[in-house]
């Protein structure tokens, strides 16, 4: 009982946050002269209000689910990775080769073969460069992650711009992945593709790792308290570079994803930062890997339904983005939601 | 003498607990009032009632006979009541006088006046007998000048009642003795003090009159006179308490640790530990004292196999275990207890049940091929939680929730649950309250009774001349001396923990 309460009340101040900023954002509409209410009603139907629209919106949350989770991952080893951006990249990049340079094999081995590409480019990523150095040298992860970030992007770049991935032709885009890699699709003409159950998938592996695996009480415990960790001869090193790896695999699987299941080649700067707003995801999941789920599908819906409440409702998409930044803002800032929370409580305490 | 305050009735209710129930506490002009209790027991509580931290949901104060209400710190500072907080409240890189003067500068609009500042902070400190130095920076002042320093802000704000929370817990025997000599001066310049502590000897030292916290009542007033060590902590505790433990004769067995030469290095590379060489026998406790930063912590360390030897030989059981990690000499049987329980000892926000696994987790039962098995760590940790009477012994409830003592049961359960032969005990009692004390105490005790072998580190000295069959003294990375139960006592362990080894030598020589 005690433990579902708990849980409760632990998600109780990311839901306020949300709608604060909703709250906020509704402000924000009205000093602009614009009327929140048809606002919000065009946001939620580009959103939610037809197959097409909800398809649409989970095919935005998938590779946010993927970075999310693999961002949460690394928070709860005590590690903020803000590199899942660079570690998409990688993975993307990965994916895309061996979906056009291998042939000949059964569509089901040939996804598997490109996303385990994508899982192995990501956490190597994560784990070899930023994993070591921090682990053997005390580099902090937030400055390595951020760099190696720089480092896929570029060589993305040389890949395309007349590199060796570079398809016949002078767009910089690589070849077209075989048919044989495609991720079959959900919703026909949508972008939504058998991509969500993989993040589904990624959720529950994320979760029995933590939760049930050794591994995961080793990351956890090096995440609370790695002198404790040390104390109990938990090897902090060793997880370090282990909880790195394993949270650049899942953004590694989230390029695989996107390059599978939706754009079937590599394009030059086709992200839309999903690595960046993965952060924001976890943060507002707490960590959960559940949770993380419901967040990224939050952040899918904002980014779809944005376009639709611009067409309908005249209101700029950017007003989106004021949301979303203020969430950001109260999830940083949870404590003044727990003071409110506090207050409103002791003011009952009081009427009582 | 006038009473200054007075509490009538004070009840202050927290979901679930009743914190404060009807307190009745007076305090006179000039007097030195000991509020003790274990922890828990409702003491801060109060404190912060008086602060105005907290406003009480029954009864009320007086201040000088008449009612007063608080309803923030402010109020309560206009009053002139000053509260000291276990953990300052300071600005590291501010000087003495910026973090005194904080809030309430001299100076005119945004100007600043430095100068004006330092000259008053001086002037109190000079009229209080608190030398320290206005300028210095905050951050590299010793804790007991720190605290200094806050006793000085609460009498920059014209306080006449002063309320030190536990302010001895991070001193150094010699400021603590400070503090005292601080805390009788301002008394006898008229301010009164409320004086939260419980520890026994502190308050029958320097309290004019103590009163007595349990379970959020006051149970009693005494003079120190009156009363002894003895009879308080059976107040406190609520039954008689064994305050003094009794080491019955133990056979002793065959070595169980034999270090040999050890020198051990600090972060920067210099020796904190310098060719100590001692053997630990079944059924012994083997003491060592010694003044904080001797080389303790890197000689409990290193036998922990948590810091490397730069030289000489661990043998454990006959093996030489020098080589080891930290995890090979847990499993094979060396426990350890560190001095940090919050930092070290427990994962706070892990539950409990997972903090008793913490050197085990990977091991069937509890583990098998990479998978933990939830209910075997329940059930396990459930019987441990038991056996060391863990208050609440719910397995799922997060270490942090725990109090002091009960951490400190959750570590010994982990530590001797596995059933080791040697355990190793950095200042197992630091922070505990007396209950608690007499737990750990007789836990150690009947390990010593089982034929296990017990290193004991501490730095409060009485513990360890109560509880070692032999005492060994440790003194700038050295023992110093080492002395069997029978030889060894206060003023001779004392002497050669100051360093005076030489000295100690020449007495003992010229005594011969």
């Amino acid at each position: 009982m005690r433990g579902a309460t708990g849980r409760w009340r632990a998600a109780l101040i990311p839901l306020l946050a949300v709608l604060l900023s909703l709250l906020i954002g509704a402000v924000v509409m009205l000093a602009s002269g614009y009327n929140p209410l048809p606002a919000y009603a065009a946001l939620f139907v580009g959103a939610f209000g037809t197959p097409f629209n909800i398809a649409t919106t989970l095919a935005h949350s998938v590779p946010l689910m993927l970075t999310g989770l693999g961002v949460a991952v690394a928070f709860r080893s005590g590690l903020f990775n803000i590199g899942a951006e660079g570690q998409f990249w990688v993975g993307s990049i990965a994916t895309t080769w061996v979906g056009y340079a291998v042939g000949g094999l059964p569509p089901a081995l040939h996804v598997a073969l490109a996303l385990l590409a994508g899982a192995v480019a990501g956490a190597l990523w994560g784990a070899l460069v930023p994993g070591l150095l921090k682990a053997y040298t005390g580099a902090h992860e937030v400055i390595t992650t951020m760099m190696m970030t720089y480092v896929a992007i570029q060589l993305s770049h040389f890949l395309l711009e007349g590199g060796p991935m570079q398809a016949p032709g002078y767009t910089p885009v690589s070849p077209d992945i075989r048919p044989s890699a495609f991720l079959p699709l959900l919703v026909p003409r949508t972008q939504l593709s058998a991509g969500l159950f993989i993040a589904l998938g990624a959720a529950v592996i994320a979760w029995l790792i933590l939760e049930r695996t050794t591994l995961g009480y080793r990351m956890r415990a090096v995440g609370f308290n790695a002198r404790a960790a040390a104390y109990a001869g938990i090897d902090v090193a060793a997880t370090t570079v282990l909880a790195l790896g394993l949270s650049g695999a899942f953004a590694g699987v989230a390029g695989a994803v996107e390059v599978l299941g939706v754009n079937h080649r590599l394009y030059d700067s086709f992200t839309a930062g999903y690595g960046f707003t993965a952060i924001v995801v976890a943060l507002l999941a707490k960590n959960d890997p559940w949770a993380t789920l419901g967040a990224a599908l939050l952040f899918g819906a904002l980014s779809t339904g944005a376009s639709y409440m611009q067409l309908s409702a005249g209101v700029p998409s950017q007003l989106v983005d004021v949301v979303q930044g203020i969430i950001i803002f109260f999830i940083a800032a949870d404590a003044i939601i727990a003071w409110l929370l506090r207050r409103s409580r002791n003011r009952k305490e009081v009427a009582a | 003498m006038d009473e200054v305050l007075r509490l009538r009735g004070i009840t202050k209710r927290f979901p679930g607990v009743l914190a404060n129930d009807r307190v009745d506490l007076g305090l006179l002009r000039g007097e030195i009032h000991a509020v003790l209790g274990e922890n828990g027991a409702g003491k801060s509580t109060l404190m912060k009632i008086v602060a105005g931290m907290l406003e009480p949901d029954e009864g009320r104060i007086e201040l000088d006979g008449r009612p007063v209400r608080f309803s923030s710190p402010r109020d309560a500072i206009a009053a002139g009541i000053g509260m000291v907080y276990q953990h300052f409240m300071l600005i590291p890189v501010f000087t003495v006088a910026e973090n005194v003067v904080l809030g309430a500068e001299p100076g005119r609009g945004l100007r600043f006046d430095r100068r004006e500042a330092e000259r008053e902070v001086r002037e109190l400190a000079e009229r209080y007998h608190m030398e320290v130095d206005p300028a210095a920076r905050v951050a590299d002042l010793s804790v007991g000048l720190q605290q200094r320093v806050e006793i000085l802000k609460t009498f920059y704000r014209k306080a006449r009642i002063l309320i030190l929370d536990e302010p001895t817990a991070a001193l150094t025997p010699q400021e603590a003795r400070e503090l005292f000599q601080v805390m009788r001066n301002l008394a006898g310049q008229g301010i009164s003090i409320l004086f939260i502590s419980h520890k026994l000897d502190e308050v029958l030292e320097v309290a004019d009159r103590i009163t007595v916290m349990r379970h959020g009542r006051t149970v009693a007033t005494l003079r120190p006179a009156e009363t002894s060590e003895q009879e308080l902590a059976n107040l406190m505790v609520g039954r008689a308490v064994q305050l003094t433990s009794v080491r019955p004769p133990v056979e002793r067995g065959p070595a169980v640790l034999e270090v040999a030469d050890l020198t051990v290095q600090r972060e920067d590379g210099r020796p904190a530990v310098q060719g100590v060489g001692f053997a630990i026998h079944a059924g012994e406790v083997f003491g060592i004292a010694g003044v904080e930063g001797n080389g303790q912590a890197e000689l409990v360390e290193a036998i922990a196999g948590l810091r490397p030897a730069a030289a000489g030989r661990i043998r454990f059981l006959g093996r030489d275990v020098t080589a080891w990690d930290a995890r090979r000499r847990a499993l094979a049987g060396i426990a350890y207890v560190p001095e940090d329980r919050v930092g070290t000892g427990l994962v706070m926000g892990f539950t409990l049940a997972e903090n008793l696994a913490l050197k085990r987790y990977f091991l069937p039962p509890l583990a098998r091929r990479g998978w933990i098995d939830r209910r075997a760590l329940w059930s396990e940790a459930k019987g441990r939680l038991e056996a060391y009477d863990v208050r609440p012994p719910e397995p799922g409830l997060a270490a942090r929730a725990l109090s002091g003592g009960n951490q400190q049961k959750v570590i010994l359960a982990r530590e001797l649950g596995s059933d080791p032969e040697l355990l190793v005990a950095y200042q197992p009692t630091r922070g505990l309250d007396v209950g608690a004390i007499e737990f750990v105490h007789g836990q150690i005790l009947r390990l010593r009774g089982e034929g296990k072998a017990i290193l004991l580190v501490s730095l409060e000295l009485d513990e360890v001349l109560e509880l070692s069959d032999t005492v060994a003294v440790m003194h700038r990375g050295r023992l110093a001396a080492v002395f069997p139960a029978g030889e060894a006592d206060r003023e001779r362990v004392g002497l050669y923990m100051t360093g005076g080894r030489e000295r100690a030598q020449e007495e003992e020589g010229a005594g011969r």
